[in-house]
């Protein structure tokens, strides 16, 4: 803009721009430590929304890369108590049953129908049951999951998490995470006898060694083919898990919702099983509201504060402006403009602080390692987001300051 | 033409009290008749306080009279809107005034340029080629682009003149323009009205404490204590 720089007016602005930008320029200091309060505040907002996005991201990236977003589970076994005609009770204490590993019926034309509803993207049957693995004197009690690899690994990306060895699975192979690989002391190519519940036995070949990220499930995850882990739990044909992604990570939950009406098998999206995670999101997210609602406050007052003093300063030559013949609604629009601009100046300045800041963040808030605690991720739309409440917050502010030199009168003004 | 133009101003029994309404109502102007023709040059003159600028102030339409009818260039303006007067004070009347004429915020060029802008909307090349030639006009090119602010009082007000008449107005108010200048540059800012008045043709209402620039003037009208008083015309 050659606004700022040189006497030329810009041919592409209107008058009341160039007026509202001469205007800011000339009242320099108040301009500059209005934009420097506002940048302030945006910059807080930015930063803040930034990290608490990157937190959630962060955290819905790690749970859905080890798992899927829908997760189809046979009914549990559940004992009622014995009623006589419908109200009296007779056995008052029920004792929890116990769970053994059941197949979900129809599993087959469940599994085809939920392929065919829209934004699914993979549906993978799986059989998981307990066993133990048997190795010299030691033995240990694992999950046996039983996989279509090429499906299943869709939803969980098992050759990235391969620390040695291969993922791929024939029927006699099976895979370990690395602490059960390290508590038996054994490695890719060494076999290991695993007794499932029912005693049925089985010899398997170590195919290779994987890291989920997470101790527990290092030790008691493993994974067979499905066919393997079928036989074994006395399943045949069965399955006891369908696992479903979605495209819509987000819309998981409704997805579920839809799947459970039209099959009838329970589906637990990601979302309702984390649902704590959730529900300190949104109660992070309402903080965050809150805030954002009085930064903007905070910023109007000192938009509407600054345009007053700015209004009485130049109400001589407002009125001097009305004796030339402009009108009352070019005043407004000039002061208006003034209160966007502001709220638009300080929105680019806080937007840079808050980019800076998070830039700062990654490099200082760091993991021992030196990796950054967490990859924040920069969303444009925050950014302009930003740019347009602050500049609708200023435009909003002004009004009351524009609307007092609007209806100024001018013989007042100009007698000072 | 077989009658003669309607004249540009025309006073009929127009007063003005302020504070109406309040314990300290005070009627300034007491019923003033007056018209200004087309191409007249007009001193007035009156001792402080009688009312000068308040009707200047009516004329110009910037403020509303009590009581009694305005009319500039035929129009009766008692019924306008604040839009209506708002239009036809840009497009019809220009105003030089005693003190602080110009916008601190901008060059002699962009001042002059102001009235025009306001009213194309955007800046243009006849807009600023206009505002030179104006400016030109009035001996000022050199300092075209000089801040207002940084001008001389005789400049400033030259500079006020040409802003004045940016519009071509018909009219042309000037509240003592050359009464804080020194008599070189009232003399020159007064020279300069004339010119405008017999080149333009352009009608002149000069308030003034001057007698020497009020001979000057085509007539003159006395307003003493809110009412005309019978002027004495002369005639160059
Ligand atoms: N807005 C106002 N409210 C109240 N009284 C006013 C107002 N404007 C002017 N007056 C009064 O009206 C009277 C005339 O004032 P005006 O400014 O018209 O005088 P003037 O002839 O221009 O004087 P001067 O030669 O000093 O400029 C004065 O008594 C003044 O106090
Ligand atoms: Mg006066």
């Amino acid at each position: 803009m050659s606004l700022t720089t040189s006497p030329q007016l810009s041919r592409w602005l209107p008058f009341e721009w160039i007026v509202a930008l001469r205007f800011l320029r000339e009242g320099r200091m108040q301009t500059a430590f209005i934009i420097g309060g506002v940048a302030i505040g945006v910059g807080v907002i930015v930063f803040m929304s930034a990290l608490l996005s990157g937190l959630q991201g962060n955290f819905v990236k790690r749970v859905l890369s080890g798992q899927s977003h829908i997760q189809l589970l046979p009914p549990k076994e559940v004992v009622r108590p014995l009623r006589q005609k419908g109200t009296a009770v007779e056995g008052a204490i029920v004792q929890a049953p116990l769970q053994r590993v059941k197949s979900i019926d129809q599993w087959q034309s469940i599994a085809a129908q939920i392929r065919s509803m829209p934004d699914i993207k993979v549906v993978s049957p799986a059989v998981s049951g307990s066993a133990l693995v048997l190795r010299g004197d030691a033995s240990r009690s694992i999950s046996l999951n039983g996989i279509e690899p090429d499906l299943y690994y869709r939803i969980v990306p098992m050759d990235e998490k391969m620390v040695r060895g291969s993922a791929r699975l024939a029927s006699t192979d099976m895979l370990i995470g690395t602490e059960l690989a390290s508590d038996l002391g054994v490695g890719v190519g060494d076999k290991l006898r695993i007794t499932a519940a029912n005693g049925t036995d089985n010899t398997l070949t170590i195919r290779g060694v994987f890291d989920l990220g997470n101790k527990g499930a290092n030790t008691r995850t493993t994974y067979v083919t499905l066919r393997t882990a079928q036989s074994m739990l006395g399943l045949a044909g069965g399955v006891s898990v369908l696992d479903v992604t979605v495209k819509d990570v987000y819309a998981a939950e409704r997805i579920a919702q839809r799947i459970t009406l039209q099959t009838g098998v329970k589906a637990d999206s990601w979302i309702k099983t984390n649902e704590q995670f959730f529900t300190a999101v949104s109660a992070q997210t309402t903080v965050n509201t809150a805030i954002r609602f009085f930064v903007a406050l905070s910023v109007a007052f000192g938009i509407a504060s600054v345009l007053v003093v700015s209004v009485v300063q130049k109400s001589r030559e407002i009125g001097i402006l009305r004796a030339m013949g402009i009108s009352r609604g070019q005043i407004l629009r000039v002061f208006l403009l003034q209160g966007g601009l502001l709220g638009l100046g300080g929105a680019v300045a806080g937007s840079m602080l808050g980019g800076i800041a998070l830039i700062l963040w990654q490099t200082l808030a760091t993991n021992a390692d030196g990796t950054p605690m967490f990859p924040l991720t920069f969303d444009p739309w925050l950014f302009v987001l930003a740019l347009v409440l602050a500049s609708v917050t200023g435009l909003v502010a002004a009004f009351a300051p524009a609307l007092r030199a609007a209806r100024l009168d001018p013989v007042v003004a100009i007698r000072g | 033409m077989t009658t003669n133009p309607p004249p540009v101003v025309q006073l009929q029994g127009v007063r003005k009290s302020f504070n109406v309404g309040q314990p300290n109502e005070t009627e300034v102007l007491h019923g003033i008749d007056l018209t200004l023709l087309r191409g007249e040059f007009c001193a007035v003159m009156g001792p402080s306080g009688s009312g000068k600028s308040t009707l200047l102030n009516l004329i110009g339409l910037l403020d509303r009279p009590t009581a009694g009818a305005l009319s500039i260039c035929g129009e009766d303006t008692t019924t306008f809107d604040d839009r209506a007067l708002t239009r036809l004070r840009g497009h019809s009347i220009g105003f030089v005034f005693q003190y602080h004429h110009l916008i601190s915020a901008f060059t002699a060029l962009e001042n002059v340029m102001m009235p025009l802008l306001a009213d194309a909307g955007f800046p243009n090349a006849t807009i600023t080629a206009r505002a030179a030639e104006l400016l030109d006009n009035v001996g000022l090119t050199p300092w075209k682009d000089q801040p207002a602010a940084r001008l001389s009082g005789g400049q400033q007000q030259r500079v006020a003149v040409a802003r004045a008449l940016a519009m071509n107005p018909v009219l042309l108010l000037a509240d003592e323009p050359t009464g804080n200048l020194d008599t070189k540059s009232a003399d020159a800012v007064f020279d300069l009205l004339r010119r405008v008045n017999q080149t333009q043709g352009t009608s002149v209402l000069f308030v003034t404490h001057n007698p020497a620039l009020a001979s000057r003037c085509d007539k003159i009208i006395s307003v003493v204590d809110g009412q005309v008083v019978d002027g004495h015309a002369e005639h160059p």
